[in-house]
């Protein structure tokens, strides 16, 4: 087997423009989409990250039915602490989940004594959500204190920043927040500013912070509700199969028409990013279906021409008793080492590239997200993989000459001229 | 029993519209160790002969035995295992590969047909390089080397297997005559050494004087066989 390697490098090395520039061609496709991966992996992860970590949650859970009206923030829809029970217990007997956190979402009018708007509210237990959304303060402006351990105290508000802006409404000014209960009556309340939020992409990025407790009392809950429960998982590539998991535990809770009472969500389901997600996902895809077309057509194409030229060469080799199989697994080596070349140096410039862009880093912004900053980077698994189906692919490619070698005639090949 | 022997074998080829009889009804058989020679003119049948006789092509008719086997029925698989164990080709082109050394060409049917340990690889190789006088050489590539030493490989690679018999299709049509000759005496040097059957074909009446035994073919017929072993021993 070594010798037939020896062989084979050498025959390539016989043609050696030609193995150069399929070489090169084929590891320009597979740098493209160590690239590609790398950068759009990092883009996808790092907007994710943003999503889940900022605002989101990885996972959230609400009384069944929320999800579909959740854009009227319907308060009829809130979850009980009978409820709120037995989701903590669940996700409490889980070892996968990480913390979890109640919230209300409430719509409500701001006033600051001369103009009145609207304003959507995510009142929060400042300590849960501060673990389950570590980068919520990240986002946030809190005047010369900077940033705050306690994202929020009762009595005070984190207002949005386009909101802010549109009623010039400053940090320290006092606001009216005024509510409708799910009963129907008003009730209005003061507030602090404590802080200005940035908005980020998705339906719940542009709402407004207020302390749980405040939230009850605006709503005058008689007993603790909630809106949701926001979880976040140990390890986020377990996300799916936890996700099922905990799905299967909260069915077997029933209301009183026997239905589910829960329903439990990742923020796939929740955020419109996803679908740019799956659209990056799609075009990795495509980028992997142009780099196998590529390695396919090139190795064939060098195979094809490799078995014409050496037409009596074949012929002697046949003649001298080599068997059909092992000119066959002649062709193949010979596929398979110019695949072989391609990966090593496709994936060490690909590499390079990753880390260079790593060393000057590479920042963009991303609808009203500003300064992003990308870290590509590619996992083992994934070179591993990208490795094997290239290798595959020329060995796949340099089946049909190979077998068009083993197949001739060696009385016909010696006579060819 | 003759080494080979050859029963009524007739060869028919398709071309185009016509079919063409490129060996009729020939029959004789060939010793162990012989020195033979297919001599006549071109397309007498010589090369088809010498295709049939080494299993590179089948008879359309008759039966051919090499070494006590019928090969005019083998697959492809058998028929290339049989010539990798019996046979050895020398070709007019050389037929070298052009990306091993000498080393490596005469190396090359030991790697390919039969899994001997590299150490008995590389004395036998050596030896049988020394023995054509190539052993200098051995670590150039075919294109470094002259016509006549790129023959003398092919004869080196011919015999490393030990085989029972050698075939060589016009070794010397590429060499002037000089070169020919010392091919031709080299081949039937090897002959006396290793008790090699030998068989080649000519069209040069120079070379052809070389053989002991001397078929002449003509249309695809054979019409004269000459026994002239003594002499040519004697003269060598």
């Amino acid at each position: 087997m070594i010798r037939i390697f020896k062989i084979a490098l050498r025959n390539l090395m016989r043609y050696k423009r030609r193995t150069l520039l399929t070489a090169l061609l084929i590891t320009l496709g597979v740098l493209m989409v160590i690239l590609f991966s790398g950068l759009s992996g990092s883009f996808k992860a790092m907007m994710i990250g943003q999503i889940t970590d900022a605002n989101l949650s990885q996972i959230q859970i609400h009384k069944k039915g929320y999800v579909s009206s959740m854009d009227a923030i319907p308060l009829n829809l809130n979850l009980d602490h009978k409820g709120y029970a037995k989701i903590e217990n669940v996700l409490n007997s889980h070892p996968a989940v990480d913390a979890w956190a109640p919230r209300i979402k409430l719509g409500a009018m701001l006033s600051n004594y001369a103009e009145t708007t609207n304003i959507r509210l995510n009142a929060i237990d400042p300590e849960k959500e501060i673990k389950v959304c570590p980068a919520v303060g990240d986002r946030m402006t809190f005047g010369n204190k900077g940033s705050r351990e306690k994202l929020i105290e009762p009595g005070e508000i984190i207002i949005p920043d386009k909101l802010a802006k549109g009623m010039k409404i400053r940090l320290g000014d006092t606001m009216v927040l005024v509510a409708n209960n799910k009963d129907g009556s008003v009730n209005g309340l003061n507030f602090t500013v404590a802080g200005i939020t940035e908005t980020v992409i998705g339906p719940q990025g542009k709402e407004g912070y207020m302390h749980i407790k405040d939230a009850r009392v605006l709503l005058r809950m008689e007993e603790p509700e909630i809106t949701e429960v926001a979880v976040r998982l140990k390890n986020f590539d377990m996300l799916a199969p936890v996700y099922e998991d905990l799905k299967s535990a909260l069915a077997k809770f029933k209301n009183k028409k026997e239905k589910p009472a829960f329903e439990i969500h990742t923020w796939e389901k929740l955020s419109p990013f996803y679908n740019i997600a799956r659209m990056i996902d799609l075009m990795s895809v495509s980028m992997k279906l142009i780099m196998v077309s590529i390695v396919l057509i090139s190795i064939l194409n060098v195979m094809l021409m490799s078995v014409y030229e050496r037409v009596r060469e074949i012929g002697t080799m046949a003649a001298i008793g080599t068997t059909p199989g092992k000119i066959m697994a002649l062709f193949l080596t010979e596929g398979a080492i110019l695949g072989l070349i391609s990966i090593a140096a496709g994936n060490i410039i690909g590499l390079s590239g990753i880390f260079l862009l790593n060393i000057y880093k590479i920042r963009f912004s991303f609808g009203r997200s500003e300064n992003l900053l990308l870290t590509p980077s590619i996992s083992f698994a994934e070179l591993f993989w990208l490795s094997i189906i290239v290798l595959l692919v020329s060995i796949f490619a340099s089946l049909q000459p190979a077998y068009k070698a083993s197949k001739m005639e060696p009385v016909d090949a010696l006579g060819h001229v | 029993m003759a080494l080979v022997e050859i029963d009524t074998v007739s060869k028919n080829y398709q071309m185009g519209e016509a079919q063409v009889q490129a060996l009729k009804n020939v029959s004789l058989s060939i010793e162990e160790a012989a020195f033979v020679s297919f001599v006549g003119p071109s397309g007498s049948g010589k090369t088809t002969m010498l295709n049939l006789i080494g299993c590179l092509d089948k008879p359309t008719e008759g039966k051919i035995v090499v070494d006590g086997k019928q090969v005019d029925n083998l697959n492809r698989k058998q028929s290339a295992v049989f010539r990798g164990s019996v046979f050895g080709f020398i070709f007019q082109a050389f037929n070298l590969f052009p990306v091993l050394t000498a080393y490596e060409n005469v190396e090359y049917p030991l790697v390919m047909m039969k899994n001997e340990p590299v150490s008995n690889r590389k004395e036998k190789v050596l030896e049988v390089l020394e023995a054509v006088g190539m052993f200098q050489q051995k670590n150039k590539r075919p294109d470094q080397l002259s016509g006549g030493q790129k023959q003398r490989v092919a004869v080196a690679r011919a015999l490393v297997t030990r085989p029972k018999l050698v075939l060589a299709d016009e070794p010397t049509a590429n060499l002037d005559r000089k070169t020919a000759v010392n091919v031709i005496r080299l081949m039937r040097d090897m002959r006396d050494k290793l008790n090699t059957t030998f068989i080649f074909s000519t069209h040069d009446p120079g070379i052809m004087q070389e053989a002991e035994i001397m078929h002449t073919l003509e249309d695809g017929r054979l019409i004269h066989s000459n026994q002239r072993s003594t002499s040519v021993r004697e003269g060598k």
